[in-house]
């Protein structure tokens, strides 16, 4: 329960909060409803009659094999960044976390990586792949001279591909917050479980591992954010969504209905749909997060 | 070499090993910017500096009018940086220090900026841009990312951890609320303030997907959208020298803020996950 500081200024605490307020209802709440809104018309496509469809915009989507493609697409692209991306940092923010010389060096050699943007990221590594020219491909090469690797052909290789890079781009923003996690536990803790008999893995599922946990329910949910909407300039700028479809993340389609094929109806519900997934997401992280701040205390 | 020496040079070969393995595809984007189109088509590839750097950045700032879109994204970033600290100051100081009805509920609404990334509001909000006349405008580039939860969270969390004998203090001596925040809580938030910045800062200059939609004339996108540009110039073979110069450029700007700030960049990470 907050304590008031200032009693007396009954008007004052509404102020304070109204300019952040008035931007979150202005262009967060009311778009956002408007979004659901649209999602049950259509919009001919010169845009001035709006028909009424009920569910059928949502019902179409989930019977067009593109956007079902997508959604594995989506799957997949996500689940790799997730999960390589967390285990990957986890693993580099333990090594970190003990009590080494030159911490701070590594810090910095590792967390700068934070400052790239998804496009930087899908640019560079779109010259490491870069087909027939690039680093890789001539590496490749190299060790089977047959082979000619080229993703923008080879829809598996380009999504293969976008998921390492989108990765690698997350990887100092996780590795930053897992170190500050672990060096939140207490040193007792880890010591008194060695001193029971615990080898290090022990130690780390039982004691680490469950201390962490409201900084990997944290970062699972930001990544999935991130693997669901920030990667948008990297698909843009490696492969559009090709070859095929092969890299059509569920918001680079979103964006092609909407803003090319301007189809506003489709565009409305397939957003609908991936606020769903992360209100769900959102509510799973809250329990989590919750529960074990508890179970932390 | 005891056990314990073993086991520390062991910890010390694996980071070192990933730093430059992380490291790697920025180190070859900086060498490929320094090589003539020629050099970045030789075999085998070239893994040292070349000489070509300053004429390569000079071909991609006149070619993709990089000096404009460079104003652009500093500018937009530090105007968003700048005025989501600031509102979420004042909301923080709102919830940590006033009983008001509705508090609870107006909190929530706060939060829930997180849940309706743009994506999820995408076509309405272009709608309403295009209602304002804002679209191509540094309105529309701006005003819409005014809101931070991430910044509500940061100060809140430090705010309730400043003891309340200061504001006792303050309000003895006669100061009101709004003195008491200028004056005391704000400069005690020095810290969090430079974290956010450096948040805020490096997500504002990452945009893409909004100037790409918002902006349509040349002289209104933004360093990201640049990149793209001069990728989709190319023609024949893609000129790597000059899009890395290009993306050396972008790489810039958000490192120098991170370096520079790191120490309380790092210090409001930790503050954060303290929960």
């Amino acid at each position: 329960m907050i304590e008031e500081r200032f009693p007396g200024h009954p008007i004052l605490p509404y102020l304070l909060i109204l300019p952040s307020l008035a931007v979150i209802f202005v262009f967060l709440i009311v778009p956002f409803a408007q979004s659901v809104w649209g999602s049950f018309y259509v919009t001919s496509f010169f845009g001035d009659t709006r028909v009424f469809v009920g569910l059928s915009n949502y019902l179409d989507l989930f019977k067009s094999p593109d956007y079902l493609h997508s959604v594995a697409v989506t799957l997949f692209f996500s689940a790799f960044v997730v999960l390589v991306g967390l285990s990957a940092s986890l693993g580099i923010a333990l090594l970190l976390n003990q009590k080494i010389s030159g911490l701070g060096i590594y810090q910095i050699a590792l967390v700068w990586t934070y400052s790239i943007s998804p496009a930087v990221a899908g640019v560079i590594w779109a010259l490491l792949f870069a087909p027939a020219t690039g680093l890789i491909p001539w590496l490749v090469k190299l060790v089977n001279p047959g082979y000619t690797l080229n993703w923008m052909t080879n829809g598996a290789l380009a999504l293969f591909v976008v998921s390492l890079a989108a990765t690698w781009k997350m990887l100092g923003y996780n590795i930053v917050f897992f170190l500050a996690g672990l060096q939140n536990i207490p040193d007792e803790l880890t010591d008194a479980a060695r001193v029971d008999g615990a080898g290090p893995w022990l130690a780390f599922r039982h004691i680490t591992f469950p201390m962490l946990s409201p900084t990997t329910t944290f970062l699972l949910f930001m990544n999935m954010l991130y693997a669901f909407f920030q990667v948008f300039g990297l698909i843009d700028i490696m492969t559009q969504g090709g070859p095929g479809n092969a890299t059509n993340l569920l918001v680079y389609n979103l964006y092609r209905d909407a803003f090319i094929h301007l189809d506003s109806g489709r565009a409305n519900a397939q957003s609908v749909i991936i606020f769903i997934v992360i209100a769900v997401a959102a509510m799973l992280q809250l329990r989590a997060a919750t529960r074990k701040a508890a179970y932390a205390r | 070499m005891t056990r314990k020496h073993q086991l520390s040079f062991m910890t010390h070969a694996a980071l070192i090993l990933l730093v430059v393995l992380l490291a790697f595809p920025v180190y070859y984007a900086l060498v490929t910017s320094t090589l003539s189109f020629r050099e970045a088509y030789q075999y085998p590839p070239k893994m040292l500096p070349g000489g070509e750097f300053w004429h390569n950045i000079q071909d991609a700032w006149i070619r993709a009018r990089f000096g404009r879109l460079f104003f652009n994204s500093v500018f937009i970033s530090l105007v968003v940086a700048a005025v989501k600290i600031v509102l979420s100051l004042l909301a923080a100081f709102a919830y940590t220090h006033f009983r008001f009805r509705g508090a609870g509920f107006l909190f929530a609404l706060s939060m829930i900026t997180q849940m309706l990334p743009l994506p999820v509001r995408i076509l309405p909000t272009y709608e309403l841009m295009a209602d304002f006349g804002w679209i191509n405008s540094y309105y529309a580039l701006t005003v819409p990312f005014f809101a931070s939860t991430t910044g509500i969270l940061l100060f809140r969390q430090f705010f309730l951890t400043v003891p309340r004998e200061l504001s006792d203090a303050a309000r003895v001596d006669g100061a009101g609320p709004l003195r008491y925040f200028w004056q005391i809580l704000v400069p005690l938030s020095r810290t969090n303030i430079a974290a956010l910045f450096v948040i805020e800062f490096i997500f504002m200059w990452s945009q893409y997907l909004w100037p790409l939609i918002v902006t349509n004339t040349a002289d209104m996108r933004v360093v990201q959208i640049g990149l793209k540009m001069l990728i989709a110039s190319e023609q024949i073979a893609p000129e790597w020298n000059v899009i890395m110069a290009g993306t050396v450029i972008a790489m810039v700007p958000p490192l120098v803020v991170l370096v520079a700030l790191r120490k309380s960049f790092a210090q409001g990470i930790a503050m954060q996950s303290e929960k």
